[in-house]
């Protein structure tokens, strides 16, 4: 519910309305986008990151979160652990039961590799089962690869990596027909014809969408699929420590069985690393739209085992988290919103930003208005902005956002707020890991037989992801990961497991004196606090 | 907020604790002292991991909710469902056929449904549950699909069926059986992806990829934008 200090402040959206129907925002040119970010994204802000002491990308600056977590020990007794007590003994071992990592399962499990996918929760708590706006595909006339081609790399900041994004706009058609098959009901015409909007960034509207339940119905669908074909999935029970073997390969992995407390061994000739992002680190004490689980622990299991990670200074705050009601504080507004018309507004009704910029740009202007230009909206955690969605009822028709964007709507009718008949309060908040372990076109990374997709991963989406290249992200590499592990797995012989890389990694923190904390966190750590 | 430093008494499995009022039951479970394990998945209403069952204070009736998005109240008492043994087919959705004889081959038990609308009251997405097992009786799969699509599968409409129907296993074999049989296929799909496996794209994309930065940049600031 509304305080009645909001609501009179909403007369004042209400009296500019019909005005802003008729105004287009202007957009901004490359120098003002430059200059609005080297001024009021995280990103650029000083104290908000440090270099990181040791491992692969020693002297590289990340935010501290992140830092403390690369710096910290493993869990695990390294000399008292057994390594020759196999619990499972596979060709492909997946670490990450959302999107990727399923997808990737049933990939491999197609090509006649034994899979275990191992996982946190339950298979299908993640990240991917929240997203709601919808997945990108160039399947349009007016589209092509290319085009989208050149929006991904324009989002990027142009320094995504030219194969994996080319990789990704070329799989794209083929992971809508693949989802398409396994009966995902994306929203569609009564001819077939895939719906499509705008999302931030985009020149032509590419963005499929299954109302605003994507992720979960992409998500439900795999997870459906993955046990229809038997693949064996271990719950509760993350990832802590990847095994190599003698040689320098990865061999597979310590599980952690969350419930009894015991360590697993997996042998695996091909692991996958799809652990997805790291929200819940809660980079520069920002809320965050992500699952309980998406605590960065892949990064740390990597990057001890010496892989190399790119662009994990650049996180993405999704610009629109909502800032009011403070029980969900946090939680995310889909793009959708301002694809379908929505225009971001001030305390005095007036836009400030064009509503699909991309999203860095956007986050930057709602804290510019905020902080500088002092007319944000009060809310109990701080300042909000409005987002106008009843323009949406009266743009597209009146139930327009109960039919498409039912979650939201849902979401707020909980709290008692009608938002197809009243603004919403929103502010950016922490989404997105855009960069992430280091891999090339066939989803390797650099350590021999450690294949990682998804959101753990990095390179595809440079420095700033745009939406709906996420979804699409983790299909088209799990995909190749999944594939190309399985194959590789038929010629991988094995030698014998070891943790001599954990051992002198944790040699390396005490040299420089770290190593205090331990890592993957896992969970995080909420008791006794009210969480973001 | 006026309300914002009252406390509120609540009982998690019958012990009691003091939480701040307002918030929703998963924070409060936290600030009480609990790092979940299960019960906690996506903390925002779409995955289904938290369904709780309560009762308030005045009340002989029990109430069901998720715990990410039920605000806790005053003398509230409660515990998490966090995992139910509930019954699941196994299929291969390309060899079947979008038909009464499917649902029922599958999940027999739907036609003991008492039609007691337990599930429909309960239901934290608001869906109209009974409605939709209704339908999948008659095999209509179309409407049991579009009528389940916001499940977000918490398991909730199962724990209290006395026909013991998994609702949303029903459900989502009706979605899958619609989505791959009946659906009509995206024309605009097949074609695009018959070209790019005919390469049509590959010449144009290797160019992009090795275009300097500046050139890219002058292309994708001169791009036209679909209205
Ligand atoms: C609210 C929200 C909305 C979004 N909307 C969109 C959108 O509209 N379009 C879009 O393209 N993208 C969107 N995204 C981004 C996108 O959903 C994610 O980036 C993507 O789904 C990540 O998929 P993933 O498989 O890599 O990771 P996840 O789906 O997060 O899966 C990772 C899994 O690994 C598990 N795990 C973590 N650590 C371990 C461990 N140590 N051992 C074993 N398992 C572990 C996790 O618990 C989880 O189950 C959204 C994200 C959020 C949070
Ligand atoms: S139909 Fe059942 S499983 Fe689905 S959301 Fe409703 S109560 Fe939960
Ligand atoms: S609870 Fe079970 S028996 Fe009752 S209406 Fe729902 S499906 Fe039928
Ligand atoms: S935690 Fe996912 S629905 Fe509540």
């Amino acid at each position: 519910m509304y305080t009645a200090e909001m609501l009179s402040l909403i007369e004042t959206v209400e009296r500019t309305r019909e005005k802003r129907l008729k105004e287009a925002f202007p957009r901004l040119s490359a120098a003002e986008k430059t200059n609005i970010l080297q001024s009021y994204h995280p990103d650029h802000m000083k104290d908000s990151m440090r270099p990181v002491k040791v491992g692969p990308n020693a002297g590289e600056k990340m935010p501290h979160e992140l830092v403390d977590v690369l710096e910290s020990r493993s869990m695990i007794d390294v000399d008292g652990l057994a390594l020759e007590n196999i619990d499972y003994d596979v060709d492909v071992l997946v670490i990450g039961g959302g999107g990727a990592g399923t997808a990737a399962a049933l990939l491999a499990a197609e090509r006649g590799a034994t899979v275990l996918l191992a996982t946190k929760l339950r298979h299908g708590d993640a990240n991917t089962m929240m997203a709601e706006g919808g997945i990108q595909a160039a399947t349009k006339e007016n589209d092509s690869p290319a085009i989208h081609y050149l929006d991904t790399m324009g989002g990027g900041g142009f320094q995504n990596i030219p194969q994996l994004v080319n990789a990704l706009v070329q799989d794209a058609p083929i992971c809508i027909q693949w989802l398409e098959r396994l009966g995902c009901m994306f929203s569609k015409d009564p001819d077939g014809t895939l719906n499509t909007i705008h999302g931030g960034g985009t020149s032509r509207k590419r963005m499929h969408f299954a109302h605003d339940y994507t992720g979960a119905e992409i998500m439900r669908t795999l997870r459906d699929e993955a046990r229809n074909r038997g693949i064996k999935v271990v719950e509760f029970s993350p990832a802590v420590e990847l095994i190599k073997d003698d040689q320098g390969q990865c061999a597979g992995a310590v599980l952690y069985n969350l419930e009894t407390e015991q360590y697993l061994i997996v042998r695996a000739k091909t692991v996958i690393i799809a652990t997805g992002g790291s929200g819940r680190l809660h980079i520069n004490d920002s809320p965050t739209t992500n699952h309980y689980g998406a605590t960065a622990d892949g990064l740390v299991m990597a990057y001890r085992a010496g892989a190399k990670l790119i662009y994990l200074d650049a996180t993405q705050f999704h610009p629109t988290g909502v800032a009011f009601p403070e029980q969900i504080v946090g939680q995310l507004v889909t793009e959708k919103v301002r694809g379908l018309g929505a225009q971001l507004v001030n305390i005095d009704g007036e836009q400030f930003i064009y509503p699909l910029e991309t999203r860095d740009v956007v986050s930057s202007a709602i804290f510019r208005e905020c902080r500088e230009r002092q007319k944000g909206i009060p809310v109990p955690s701080g300042y909000g902005v409005w987002l106008d969605s009843p323009m949406i009822e009266m743009l597209h028709g009146k139930g327009t956002i109960e039919k498409e964007l039912p979650a939201m709507f849902r979401q707020f009718m909980r709290f008692g707020i009608n938002m197809a008949e009243k603004p919403i309060l929103v502010y950016p908040t922490l989404h997105y890991q855009n960069g992430g372990i280091l891999i090339n076109e066939d989803a390797e990374s650099e350590i021999p037989n450690l294949y990682v997709a998804g959101e753990a991963s990095g390179g595809v989406h440079g420095r700033n992801r745009l939406m709906g290249n996420s979804l699409l992200d983790i299909i088209v590499f799990g995909r190749r990961a999944g594939k190309n592990a399985a194959e590789k797995a038929k010629t991988v012989k094995l030698g014998k497991l070891t943790l001599e890389h954990t051992k002198s990694f944790n040699k390396e923190l005490e040299q420089q004196g770290l190593g205090q904390r331990v890592a993957p966190i896992l969970l995080p750590d909420y008791r006794g606090k009210i969480s973001k | 907020m006026a309300a914002e430093n009252k406390m509120v008494s609540i009982y998690i499995m019958g012990k009691q604790y003091e939480v701040p009022y307002g918030v929703t039951i998963m924070k409060a479970m936290e600030y009480a002292g609990y790092r979940f394990i299960r019960g906690c998945g996506c903390r925002g209403g779409f995955c289904g991991a938290c369904g709780t069952v309560y009762r308030k204070p005045d009340s002989f009736r029990l109430k069901v909710g998720l715990a990410c998005a039920t605000m806790v109240e005053d003398g509230m008492h409660l515990t998490q469902i966090p995992f139910y043994p509930a019954n699941r087919a196994s299929y291969k959705l390309e060899e079947l056929s979008p038909s009464l004889g499917t649902l029922l081959q599958h999940y027999p038990e739907v036609t003991r449904c008492l039609g007691c609308n337990q599930c429909t009251r309960i239901c934290p997405q608001e869906l109209s549950v009974m409605d939709y097992i209704a339908a999948a009786q008659r095999g209509d799969i179309e409407k049991t699909a579009h009528q389940s699509f916001d499940c977000i599968m918490c398991g909730l409409c199962a724990s209290r069926c006395p026909a013991e129907i998994v609702q949303y296993n029903v459900g989502i074999l009706a979605r899958r059986l619609y989505g791959r049989h009946i659906a009509p296929r995206a024309a605009h799909l097949a074609e695009r992806v018959g070209e790019i496996k005919a390469g049509k794209f590959n010449d144009e994309l290797s160019r992009l990829m090795q275009m300097s930065k500046e050139e890219l940049q002058r292309r994708y600031e001169a791009r036209d934008i679909e209205q």
